[in-house]
């Protein structure tokens, strides 16, 4: 009893001069209220909407200024500072947050209208205004990311495995920085790159489904090696050391060691560089084309794919606006529902197969 | 030459390893396979400045627009090009530097990494659906701001009036790259943020300095480089950036500062994305020409953020 007194009744030095953990929420539940009251006052003496972005606007303005005033008196000025730079920084994610909730809401509303059976079972041949679906460019989409993911991964691969494994001197180096720059490569520069490449052969005006292909491998091989790069690194040296240790030729010990301990690592890296090169569009705008029918035909004729059905669905207006946006909308639902899908795979992989380092 | 020393032949070949010929198979496959990214890199060079050497020579009539020359018609594209990625990158680089503090030093540890997930998400989202949601979404809910701006501050020549009637202006477009060239900086500057040696963390606060005391005595400084790449990376990426920026902005050709008004100079990438599909003959050359000169400016502004990554062999950089 007299020890829990005593307890309270000692001032602790230590606390002293601070403010209480829970105070700054209560200072921002407060000055939310406030900024919400004072908003809906004025929208109701102007008649206008309540505007909701505009009282969290207010009230964190409020919460900067309250919380630096009462941290300066109670605190000091350097808690003030400190106190003041927390809330901008949280304030800096909130911020970015913004966007990507808007534009998930956006997508998930507008795209549901038209997101039904067939839009995912027939093209738009012959379709003007209303019905008409996707289905040649999900098609186009599919073929063109997967030749591009048959080129890219073997020689992004052995390109790892080279700079890993057997890399050593100015190429090495080189290869690695060239690997980086090629990174930053604009996406319309590769589209360009392909045309230019298959206009020799095919003569100008070349349009098809390989060339688009092409220009995303361009695109997806960089990012391809980066990733296995990384996770071939990561596989401990004792591991080959052993395997060598048992007579066990350099090329069997990757083959056997390095690439199945790894394999998880790769997988997710290859799953996010499809991720990355699915949503292309400007490439595919310009080698691919765009159309209106189904082409399973590689290597003859346009070849429409997702992006670029959602940029023409808008650009491309018809008679009947509201059905070209409805279509437009539920192909960025579809191209957003696939990216999302790849990566959330890839984390479930990279996660219940990382390996163990025995650490 | 072997003849004349047979004592030491067999030893030096009894320390030499067996080639076998999987290994050597291996290790030109890979070796290969490196070369060939040289290779693709080069061709990429080549072509695009044996594609666009028409475009050098061939008479200003008859290219798109007739302009009085070929400088004519490029600069207002470099123009817009450079303006609308400084504005993205001045927008976005404080947001990317908190959010990077944010996730490394503030948020509680196991929300951190979901926090990071949550900003990678932004990057997994496709240019074109960015480009829907900025005419949809974003072009009207700024354009009360634009119209408040240019009455008010129409003084200063970036807001001066006419507004645009859409909001679909240079600003717009930069502010939906500045979202997307966001997670690419924030993630080069959270990995250089964790990799602070903690020791001298916590030197700082044991001095007593307040935790953002520390962040610019310990992290800022030790973060630096990572901060300036992760901005070139950014820049370079929005200067590529093109499907967003062809479908927000209205562009009519034009060099203006003017970030409210209806007249906009356009992006390179975005005037090939929208004068391609129609381009023929030498205009196919001349766009190839503005291609190969986004591609030099990107290779620049790439090849000095990575030599600043390089130069600090501690941290890997890109993602």
């Amino acid at each position: 009893m007299t020890a829990t007194v005593v307890q309270t009744g000692i001032t602790n030095s230590l606390t002293q001069g601070q403010l209480h953990p829970r105070t700054p929420w209560v200072i921002l539940g407060l000055s939310l209220a406030a900024a919400g009251g004072i908003v809906s006052l004025i929208a109701s003496a102007v008649s206008s909407e309540f505007s909701l972005v505009g009282a969290i606007a207010l009230g964190a303005l409020f919460y900067l200024v309250s919380i630096v005033v009462i941290s300066r008196l109670v605190e000091g000025s350097r808690k003030a500072t400190d106190r003041f730079v927390t809330a901008l920084v949280t304030g800096a994610f909130i911020i970015a947050m913004a966007p990507l909730v808007s534009l998930l809401f956006t997508v998930v509303v507008n795209g549901s209208a038209r997101f039904d059976v067939e839009f995912f079972t027939s093209s738009m041949r012959n379709v003007v205004g209303e019905g008409g679906g996707a289905a040649h460019a999900i098609v186009g989409t599919l073929l063109m990311t997967g030749t591009a993911a048959i080129i890219s991964i073997p020689i992004g691969l052995f390109t790892a495995i080279y700079l890993v494994e057997y890399g050593r001197g100015p190429l090495a180096r080189a290869i690695t920085f060239f690997v980086d720059v090629m990174t930053g490569i604009p996406s319309i520069v590769a589209g360009l790159f392909a045309f230019a490449l298959f206009a020799i052969f095919f003569g100008p005006g070349v349009r098809m489904g390989f060339a688009g292909a092409i220009a995303l491998a361009v695109l997806m091989i960089p990012v391809v090696v980066r990733s296995c790069e990384e996770m071939l690194r990561v596989v401990p040296n004792e591991l080959r050391e052993a395997s060598y240790a048992l007579g066990v030729p350099k090329w069997l010990t990757i083959l056997n060691v390095v690439l199945p301990t790894s394999a998880a690592g790769i997988a997710t890296g290859i799953m996010l560089s499809i991720a990355r090169v699915i949503g292309e569009t400007a490439p595919l705008l310009i080698v691919a084309g765009f159309t209106a029918s189904m082409n399973y035909n590689l290597f003859a004729e346009r070849m429409q794919s997702l992006p670029v059905f959602v940029f023409t669905s808008y650009s491309n207006q018809g008679v009947d606006t509201q059905a070209y946006l409805d279509r437009a909308w539920a192909g960025a639902l579809t191209l957003i529902l696939i990216v999302m899908l790849l990566n959330l795979v890839a984390r479930i992989i990279a996660r219940a197969f990382a390996p163990k380092l025995g650490r | 030459m072997t003849a004349t020393d047979p004592k030491v032949l067999p030893v030096a070949s009894q320390g030499k390893p067996k080639q076998r010929l999987g290994d050597i198979i291996f290790s030109r496959t890979s070796l290969i396979s490196g070369s060939a990214i040289l290779a693709i890199l080069a061709a990429v060079a080549i072509f695009l400045v044996g594609q666009s050497l028409p475009a050098f020579v061939a008479d200003p009539e008859d290219l798109i627009g007739s302009p009085a020359s070929f400088g004519d018609y490029v600069w207002p594209l470099v123009f817009g090009t450079l303006w609308s990625a400084t504005l993205a990158l001045v927008m976005a680089l404080p947001l990317a530097v908190g959010i990077a503090l944010f996730i490394s030093h503030y948020a509680p540890r196991r929300l951190a990494q979901i926090l990071g997930y949550i900003v990678d998400l932004l990057a997994a989202v496709p240019s074109v659906v960015f480009g829907l949601w900025g005419i949809g979404v974003l072009a009207p809910a700024v354009l009360p701001a634009y119209t408040w701006l240019a009455e008010n501050l129409g003084w200063i020549p970036l807001f001066a009036p006419p507004v645009s009637g859409t909001g679909r202006t240079i600003l717009t477009a930069a502010i939906v790259l500045g979202v997307m060239i966001l997670p690419v900086m924030t993630a080069i500057c959270r990995e250089i943020f964790i990799q602070t040696p903690v020791l001298h963390e916590e030197a700082a606060l044991a001095l007593g300095a307040t935790r953002w005391e520390m962040i610019t005595m310990a992290v800022l400084p030790f973060g630096r480089p990572g901060i300036i790449s992760g901005a070139m990376l950014g820049l370079g990426r929005a200067l590529g950036e093109t499907m967003a920026v062809a479908m927000v902005l209205s562009a009519t050709g034009v060099i203006t500062i003017n970030l409210v008004s209806s007249t906009n100079p356009s992006t390179i990438a975005a005037n090939i994305a929208l004068s391609f599909p129609e381009a023929y003959g030498i205009n196919v050359n001349l766009l190839i020409a503005t291609g190969l000169i986004l591609f030099v400016i990107t290779l620049i502004v790439n090849s000095i953020a990575r030599y600043i990554v390089n130069r600090r062999k501690d941290f890997s950089g890109a993602n």
